[in-house]
């Protein structure tokens, strides 16, 4: 048994039976990262002698009794979340070199929980993006199939995990940026809802879609990072004060009685046959196991991608504009002017990406185009809420594809921005809404890339989607399923 | 030459001035709006910093709860409207000493809205709206290199919590709008939620005006005035920036709409065109901070805790004193002061008295500067006064005496003492000598005895001189007067 | 046409980015294309409808006024690119 390939339940479990260490543990996963890391590219900065010296602190804590929930796990954390005296890069040039001077509460929680961080993974520069292609500092590659596209924005946090480099990782999830990439690399992913989880040291991208989410090779890997990382945190003024309780106590209980919502508009043209199939597998394996399912409609469906490219942005905009040269970050010196330091270094230090979304958050926001624009997505954004509000009378979780496809070759989306916008239809709307949303494995595609099935719940409800989930997983036994990488 | 001073005479008295107000109070918090750095006042440049001010990826910023509720006090010290719901919006723009680049404040929705404060110009009252307030984070400080082309950027400032108030376009003449500026400075005082410190920018103030011609309804073009640091350069620079303004208008051109900047040195408005770029904010509501929502009984709770404010103070003085509104309007138009006279005032009979002193001698003497600067303290006045009444000394020698205490801070009796300052009032000690100056002045004694009354100021004048000042006054009258006529 | 050349180069300029004349030209184009697309909202009839900033509504989130370690001068400095030992520097303002 490699130690890699162990859950951190699993782990636990073998930790506290002293049959494992967490040397052994941290060992075996840089060993892999080693054999796999110029196939996959997951990880902008590996902590190989950082990461050994704190599992022999975790196996001596241990000794002494004193281990915490994550004791010796080792977990990797999207460069977009700030670890003190660490380079924090979001992908980007213009933070190449930036150095944090403090924790993201969530590693802080992660790091009083004995959790090792293995390092800082992928990332679609800024979070800007749905395949990791933006990234300045490598793009990393789908552990089922060698150049094919991880998803994004959060690519490195599920290769990382699919192929078996570390047991967990931390990503974040403004418009689907956990849980596509989860779908398409066979790995658990939950976007918590909105204020659930602290956002203090997350660099934001989108203030108010905004959320930091695990990536887990099972389910009840998810539900033990709920645990350390949910809970209202001060420094956070949008974190909400609501008891986390322990997210595994549902999970056994199962889904008799659930009433599970299957929304129309999610199942229609463009989505792949396929997804399809392995998402109405879903919807079977939960009505055989006594969930009563029905029809719903969330009627809004189609404005969802034209609120969030214009409310999404707009906060970039605004909180991109730090990114001047002056304090910190990349600059260009050679400027005779202020005007020209900050255009020249902008121009520079962002990609194409960044640059097109800042153009269209500013021109949303700018005078004589506020109310058509923004003020206008946020009107409409009510709306949807209402969809959710108006659906969860009726049932107690909706199910439906994370995407409408499974992961595709590199190179293919370069070209045709509005089309990627697209994909991601069926994800940004949780965020949109707030609500939480989770994807599991649920099957393959007949070229072998893993499908997810995505369910979303009302707020503060991830115990009702950890319930059913795990419920999918244990009837396709797709729990910890690691690809084969080719060395 | 000759048609333009005809138009000018047509339109000498025809124009009416309109100025509105814009004050920045930093508030007088322990910690910073967003952040729990400390105020820095003069310390090494970026040492009161941490991420959350330095605008660092990832940081979050939390609302101070004092600035809430100094907004609220200030707020029911002007009559104003607090707005029950308020939250905060991000002002976009990027400048070196902002290094979110974006100022977080309030935009549509402020915390306080329509209130108004009496503003007192030569004897006559006048209400002067206020439209809004708002709570707001300041930026940090640029230093221009001398000779480099260079900026040193110092962010000990930004995050300071400012309150911005706005006065309606309600004064309609430079005193006015000292007056208004005196008035909102001595509100804050009094709540002492800020230093007031124009100098040291603890209080700023912009202007904006412009001028229309009497009876039209429609504001003119208004140009906004900014680096004006002192009470008397704000209303020097409105008296400039009225007859710059009126003079252009008489010559038929129009006024261009920009910002100007008042240089102190040259005494003149400077134009900024052509430096400043027209600036589109973006204003949208901040989604890192949540709606203040604010109910009745905090409302309640501050507005228990108000001081006596400055009109209150007035009426009181006037009542309790017995003084004149002149004295009352003088003597409340700082906290301090106030408070000085008071306790002056509380140490001996004659609070009129009292109050005469502190609105010549003593104003005059600190000469503009403030009164916690001043040596004397009130008891030592409220004494100097006391011993006046007693006749301990005479009224013209406790002049001389209060310079003395002003220049050494010491006590009034132990100046009166080293300087041998009591004054005389043995009769029989003063008799000795009116007799002398009479027996040496027949002339004058004639004269007196003839109807010619006013050379009793000579006689008393060379008692005086005898005494080196300490001649008891009344009595040296009466004596001369008694012997000048047995 | 839903933005215009002109128009981009203003956002460049809000946003203080420099486009080459190919830049220039492609992202007229893409924004074009998505504005187009985003006017979709249209349909919708939001009259009285409030816009939403938060999905989920939190309300007075404060701190106590009480003081809190600041960074060190060289914490505070040390990311920056150019700058002396006590503050950041930038070319000066015209």
């Amino acid at each position: 048994m490699q130690p890699y390939t162990l859950t951190i339940a699993e782990s636990l479990d073998h930790l506290q039976k002293k049959e494992l260490t967490s040397k052994d543990l941290v060992e075996s996963c840089l060993q892999r990262i080693n054999k796999t890391e110029t196939k996959l590219h997951s990880f902008i900065s590996v902590f190989e002698e950082k990461a050994m010296r704190r599992a022999e602190e975790e196996d001596n804590k241990r000794q002494q009794g004193q281990s915490g929930s994550l004791s010796g796990i080792p977990i990797s954390i999207k460069d977009l979340l700030c670890a003190k005296d660490t380079a924090t890069t979001c992908g980007s040039k213009m933070l190449e070199n930036f150095i944090s001077p403090y924790n993201a509460t969530v590693v802080e929680k992660l790091e009083n929980e004995g959790a090792v961080i293995i390092g800082k993974v992928a990332m679609d520069e800024f979070a800007m993006g749905s395949t990791s292609e933006t990234c300045a500092f490598g793009v990393p590659d789908n552990p089922w199939k060698e150049g094919y596209i991880t998803g994004g924005s959060s690519g490195g946090s599920a290769s990382s995990v699919a192929g078996g480099q570390c047991l967990a990782s931390l990503g974040s999830d403004t418009g689907g940026s956990v849980r596509q990439p989860a779908s398409l690399c066979g790995v658990v992913g939950l976007k918590p809802t909105y204020g659930r989880v602290s956002r203090y040291g997350l660099v934001a991208f989108a203030s108010s879609l905004d959320q930091v989410g695990p990536l887990t090779r099972d389910v009840r890997d998810c539900a033990l990072m709920m645990n350390c990382i949910a809970g209202y945190d001060e420094k956070d003024s949008t974190s909400v004060k609501i008891d986390k309780g322990d997210f595994r106590q549902s999970l056994e209980a199962g889904v008799k009685g659930l009433k599970i919502g299957v929304p129309r508009e999610y199942f229609g043209e463009g989505l792949n046959e396929d997804v399809e199939k392995i998402v109405r597998n879903g919807v079977a394996i939960l009505e055989d196991a006594g969930a009563e399912v029905m029809d719903v409609s969330m009627p809004h469906t189609e404005y969802c991608v034209a609120a969030y490219y214009l409310i999404a942005p707009a906060e970039a905009s605004s909180n991109l504009a730090r990114y001047d040269g002056v304090v910190y970050g990349y600059r260009d010196g050679t400027a005779d002017s202020l005007m020209d330091m900050y255009k020249q270094t902008r121009s520079q230090g962002f990609g194409d990406e960044v640059k097109r979304r800042i153009l269209i958050g500013t021109y949303a926001l700018s005078s004589g185009y506020y109310d058509a624009y923004y003020k206008k997505a946020s009107q409409v954004r009510t709306i949807i809420l209402n969809d959710y509000k108006k659906v969860f009378e009726q049932c107690d979780a909706i199910i439906s594809p994370v995407a409408p496809t499974a992961a595709w070759k590199r190179g293919e989306s370069a070209d045709d921005p509005l089309a990627l916008y697209l994909s991601d239809i069926f994800s940004l709307s949780a965020n949109l809404a707030g609500v939480p949303g989770l994807s599991v494995p649920g099957g393959f595609t007949a070229d072998g890339l893993p499908v997810g099935i995505q369910l979303q719940g009302p707020h503060f409800r991830e115990d009702i989607l950890l319930k059913l989930a795990y419920n999918i997983e244990k009837s396709t036994n797709l729990a910890n399923v690691l690809p084969e990488i080719q060395q | 030459m000759v048609l333009r001073q005809i138009r000018r005479q047509r339109y000498m008295m025809n124009f009416e001035t309109v100025i509105g107000l814009e004050i920045h109070a930093q508030l007088k918090t322990r910690t910073k709006i967003f952040c729990g750095c400390a105020l820095s006042f003069g310390d090494p440049p970026n040492s009161h910093t941490c991420p959350v001010c330095l605008g660092m990826p990832g940081v979050l910023p939390v609302l101070n709860k004092k600035v809430v509720e100094y907004a609220i006090k200030m707020g029911l010290a002007t009559n104003s409207q607090i707005n029950r719901f308020n939250q905060f919006a991000r002002k976009n723009y990027f400048y070196p000493d902002l290094p979110k680049g974006y100022q977080t404040s309030q935009f549509d929705l402020p915390i306080v809205e329509h209130g108004s404060v009496e503003i007192d110009v030569d004897g006559s009252k006048k209400t002067i709206g206020i439209t809004r307030m708002h709570m707001e984070e300041d930026a940090g400080k640029l230093i221009h290199d001398e000779r480099e082309p260079l900026s040193y950027v110092d962010l000990n400032r930004t995050g300071t919590p400012l309150l911005e108030i706005v006065s309606e376009p309600d004064l309609r003449s430079p005193q006015e709008a000292y007056a208004y500026l005196k008035k909102i400075h001595a509100i804050l005082r009094y709540l002492d939620i800020c230093d007031g410190n124009m100098q040291e920018g603890s209080f700023r103030c912009d202007a904006n005006i412009s001028l229309r011609p009497v009876g039209q309804e429609e504001f003119g073009i208004r140009t906004e005035l900014k680096n004006m640091n002192s009470f008397r350069n704000v209303q020097n620079a409105l008296e400039y920036e009225v007859r710059r303004q009126r003079d252009l208008l008489l010559d038929g051109e129009t006024i261009i709409q920009e910002t100007l900047l008042w240089n102190p040195d040259s005494n003149r408005t400077e134009s900024m065109r052509g430096k400043e770029d027209a600036h589109d904010y973006r204003y949208f509501p901040c989604p890192d901070l949540v709606p203040v929502e604010i109910d009745e009984a905090w409302i309640d709770a501050i507005r228990k805790t108000l001081p006596e404010l400055p009109d209150e103070r007035k009426n009181r003085f006037i009542e309790e004193y017995n003084l004149p509104e002149y004295d009352a309007v003088i003597l409340t138009g700082s906290r301090e002061l106030a408070d000085y006279f008071e306790t002056a005032a509380r140490l001996c009979a004659n609070a009129k008295k009292v109050s005469n002193w502190i609105m010549t001698e003593l104003l005059r003497e600190l000469k503009g500067e403030d009164i916690s600067g001043c040596k004397v303290a009130p008891e030592q006045l409220g004494e100097l006064i006391a011993m006046v009444e007693k006749g301990t000394i005479s009224g013209k020698i406790a002049k001389t005496v209060f310079i003395d205490m002003m220049a050494t801070g010491k006590d009034p009796a132990v100046i009166v003492k080293e300087k041998n300052l009591v004054q005389v009032s043995d009769e029989g000690e003063l008799q000795a000598m009116v007799e002398e100056i009479v027996a040496a002045n027949p002339d004058q004694a004639e004269q007196f005895r003839q109807g010619k009354t006013k050379v009793m100021g000579f006689f008393v004048g060379q008692l005086m001189k005898k005494t080196k000042g300490k001649a008891n006054p009344k009595m040296a009258n009466e004596l001369f007067v008694r012997t000048l006529t047995e | 046409m839903k933005i215009s050349r002109q128009e981009v180069e203003h956002v460049a300029h809000l946003a203080r980015l420099n486009l080459s004349e190919d830049d220039l030209v492609k992202m007229t184009g893409q924004l074009d294309e998505i504005l187009n697309y985003v006017a979709k909202l249209e349909e919708l009839d939001t009259t009285d409808i409030e816009p939403t900033t938060h999905a989920f509504s939190v309300k007075n989130a404060y701190r106590d006024d009480i003081a809190q370690e600041s960074l060190t001068q060289e914490e505070s400095l040390r990311n920056c690119a150019v700058r002396n030992n006590e503050a950041f520097i930038v070319p000066r303002i015209l």
